[in-house]
């Protein structure tokens, strides 16, 4: 690292890239004034060959978007790619358009001109949280030393609390490792925020080994005995399982998402709406579940996909699966939300009204159906279901339900909210969706009131690895990055992708009763009872994996369009 | 030397610019960014700004001269100018050029030359406003710098 660690982030180096003059000199000033090490540059293709040059000198680039000689996307594009630096744009035009193509092509922040020296006081953080990223991608386990040194290194530094918060959740957690070590009924699930376990490469491996040997429906506390890695607990290794197996399902979407290209067009511009219709849906809906949930009758297709780059295909929306129309309850919305689209993240529903988020109320339990979305397949997939994932499905601690990774069901893997049809939920609401600034309310809720019901793929496969690394053994697809979100690290902003890693485990969910006619039920009444959802805690996907879910998907895909501006809310929906 | 009459005068123009809205915060902020390591920011600053926009304003007429079907072109041009005002605060001259992008959005190129000449005059008025303050200011020396860096 260039800049004194020590005393971070006094010293950063910062290449400044604009044509205008004017604006040259004023950002230098500002940046030196915060004391920062600045070199400017006043044309693209130079500052590409300074770059080049000087690689490792450089910490952060800020640049322009509009440049005589090179347009500014693509010189953050090549940035990105050849120096893996975190890029800031810059521009006097702050349309939403302009700002997402940024964002799309790799921007770690937008800034809007005329820059104000507070907002350059804090691009440190872009630095910063990008080498937290690399150490914990190095270093895995044993980061946390690396992470003290981190720490200890910004003390002296109050600017934002978050890096300092970051660390002593690290630090809480190694503390607290042994005691939720023992702990398997671990309530911890159902506390708020545990500090993170950083899924190193290393970890991965072992946990895929694992995994491998002996499938995902032994459950986490045997593949952490296999792991044999000390400090990690069976709640750790349950939510990476479930993520893992979320993201091997995502990767099937993404297959066939694929071959669904078109229609998923069609449909993904009907997500959005659809997912208001849904939240209107919802609410009206009567409780049909003893529990009150009024949108039990949600037919919710669980996608994996939502660390998938091709974000755009996941809509927050209720993937209705075509299929099953008999969900009345939102006949309207499934059947725009036809299974046709592929939305990865069809289990992502905009839960924005959904009382069950509002409540907070643990026995609430959002029934919902999660079909997979597989354009075409869907109600098989649904099918098959309910015979599976009864008596399984112990969402969080135990994925016995949760099939081998071998996405044996095409649709399945990844199928968050898989079929067990009714799958109550009771939103653990001790995620706290709020802190998610980036994602709207209606995700966060939807993350919540799903999160049960994610972790409890019946038959999926999938776990959808938010953010840790997944090794995906089904598909071609390798995992490079530790911290597991081979999406996930191509950003520069990518927050702490795995602060959040609580151990979901504790999410109740029992779908031992769950009623093995499921095939289609949309929640409708199913009757808690029978499901046996009671403390669902489930997914606690920390804010920040949501956000990091979000943003890594954004950048991992130059596919992403547009629309994207959807799709972060479904992302935050799944992790939630 | 009457400095104080002429830290009146100095403090006056000065209120006057923002009053009539030739300036607006950010030129606030760069007389922030003076400091002893650069006790003159502020007129570099605009010294610059001056220096280049002529040449923006130029290329602007070029391209609606030569290139008049060319509004792509056009509106980039103005963008740069649009960027380059906002950096010492310019704001008659950012409104202007957002009128400018109008009418080059209207490809009305008649509308577009019209705002031209307006911003031509704008930029004029600007220069010698700004350069008569930096005379002054420059007349009450550096110890009177807190003239300027009041915030």
């Amino acid at each position: 690292m260039a800049a004194d660690a020590t005393v971070f982030p006094y010293g950063l180096r910062v290449l400044v890239v604009d044509d205008d003059p004017t604006w040259l000199k004023i950002l230098e000033k500002m940046l030196r004034k915060c004391s920062y090490e600045v070199t400017t540059c006043g044309l693209a293709r130079v500052a590409l060959e300074i770059l080049r040059e000087r690689k490792s000198k450089f910490d952060i680039v800020i640049s322009d978007v509009n440049m005589p000689d090179m347009d500014g996307f693509k010189l953050l594009e090549h940035i990105g790619l050849e120096m893996d630096l975190p890029v800031i744009m810059m521009s006097i035009d702050g349309e939403t358009s302009r700002v997402m193509k940024g964002v799309q092509h790799g921007a770690c922040d937008y800034l809007l001109k005329p820059v104000r020296m507070k907002e350059l006081r804090n691009i440190w953080q872009h630095v910063y949280r990008k080498r937290m990223h690399e150490v914990k991608e190095i270093e895995g386990h044993d980061s946390c030393d690396d992470l003290q040194i981190l720490r200890y290194g910004f003390e002296g530094f109050d600017e934002k609390g978050i890096f300092i918060t970051a660390d002593s959740d690290t630090t809480r957690k190694r503390k607290d490792l042994d005691k939720d070590h023992a702990d398997q009924d671990s309530s911890d699930g159902a506390t708020a925020k545990k500090a993170r376990v950083v899924w190193s490469v290393d970890l991965h491996q072992k946990f895929v080994n694992a995994v491998n040997q002996i499938g995902f429906d032994i459950g986490p506390k045997k593949i952490l005995d296999l792991m044999n890695v000390p400090g990690i607990t069976r709640e750790n290794v349950a939510s990476h399982l479930q993520k893992y197996r979320l993201y091997l399902g995502r990767l099937q979407k993404q297959n066939e998402e694929r071959i669904l290209g078109a229609a998923r067009q069609d449909f993904s511009n009907k997500g959005t709406s659809e997912n208001l219709n849904l939240r209107s849906s919802f609410q009206d809906q009567p409780s049909n579940v003893s529990s009150g949930y009024p949108h039990a009758s949600q037919k919710i297709q669980g996608q994996s996909s939502m660390l998938d780059s091709q974000l755009e295909d996941t809509k927050c929306t209720v993937p209705l699966p075509a299929s099953d129309k008999s969900r009345n309850s939102v006949n309207d919305v499934a059947d725009s939300q036809n299974v046709a689209d592929a939305s990865p993240l069809s289990g992502v529903l905009s839960f924005k009204g959904l009382p069950v988020n509002q409540d907070n109320n643990p026995s609430e339990t959002m029934i919902m159906e999660c079909q997979t979305w597989n354009g075409g397949v869907p109600s098989k997939q649904f099918m098959q279901y309910p015979k599976h994932n009864h008596a399984r499905c112990d969402l969080l601690g135990d994925y016995a339900c949760l099939p081998k990774p071998d996405l044996e069901h095409p649709a399945a893997p990844g199928n968050f909210f898989t079929p067990p049809p009714l799958i109550s939920m009771s939103c653990s609401m001790e995620l706290d969706a709020r802190n998610f600034s980036d994602v709207k309310p209606a995700l966060l809720d939807c993350i919540k009131s799903l999160s049960p019901a994610l972790t409890c793929t019946v038959d999926s496969v999938s776990v959808q690895l938010s953010d840790s690394v997944v090794t995906s053994t089904s598909s071609d697809r390798k995992f490079s990055t530790v911290e597991g979100l081979p999406y996930f690290d191509q950003t520069n902003s990518q927050g702490p992708l795995f602060r959040s890693q609580e151990p979901s485990t504790t999410c109740g969910l029992d779908l031992a009763s769950l009623p093995e006619d499921l095939p289609s039920y949309p929640l409708q009444g199913v009757p808690f009872e029978n499901i046996g959802l009671s403390s669902i805690d489930l997914f606690h996907y920390n804010d920040t994996m949501l956000l990091a879910g979000l943003q890594s998907n954004w950048y991992d895909d130059q596919e992403f369009i547009s629309e994207t501006t959807d799709y972060p809310l479904m992302d935050g929906c799944l992790f939630a | 030397m009457d400095y104080s009459n002429l830290r009146r005068q100095i403090i006056f123009m000065k209120k006057s610019f923002f009053d009539q809205g030739y300036l607006d915060e950010q030129f606030n902020q760069l007389e922030e960014l003076q400091d002893e390591s650069s006790p003159n920011f502020v007129e570099e600053v605009v010294a610059l700004f001056l220096k280049d926009s002529p040449r923006l304003l130029i290329n602007i007429e070029q391209a609606i001269e030569k290139y008049p079907q060319d509004f792509y072109r056009l509106d980039s041009l103005v963008h740069q100018l649009k960027g380059s005002a906002s950096s010492i605060g310019a704001v008659r001259m950012k409104n202007e050029c957002s009128v400018l992008k109008a009418h080059g959005n209207d490809k009305n190129l008649e509308g577009c030359r019209r705002s031209l000449q307006k911003m031509k005059r704008e930029h004029a008025t600007l220069k010698q406003k700004l350069e008569s303050y930096f005379q002054l200011l420059r007349q009450v020396g550096p110890r009177n710098s807190a003239v300027n860096s009041r915030k």
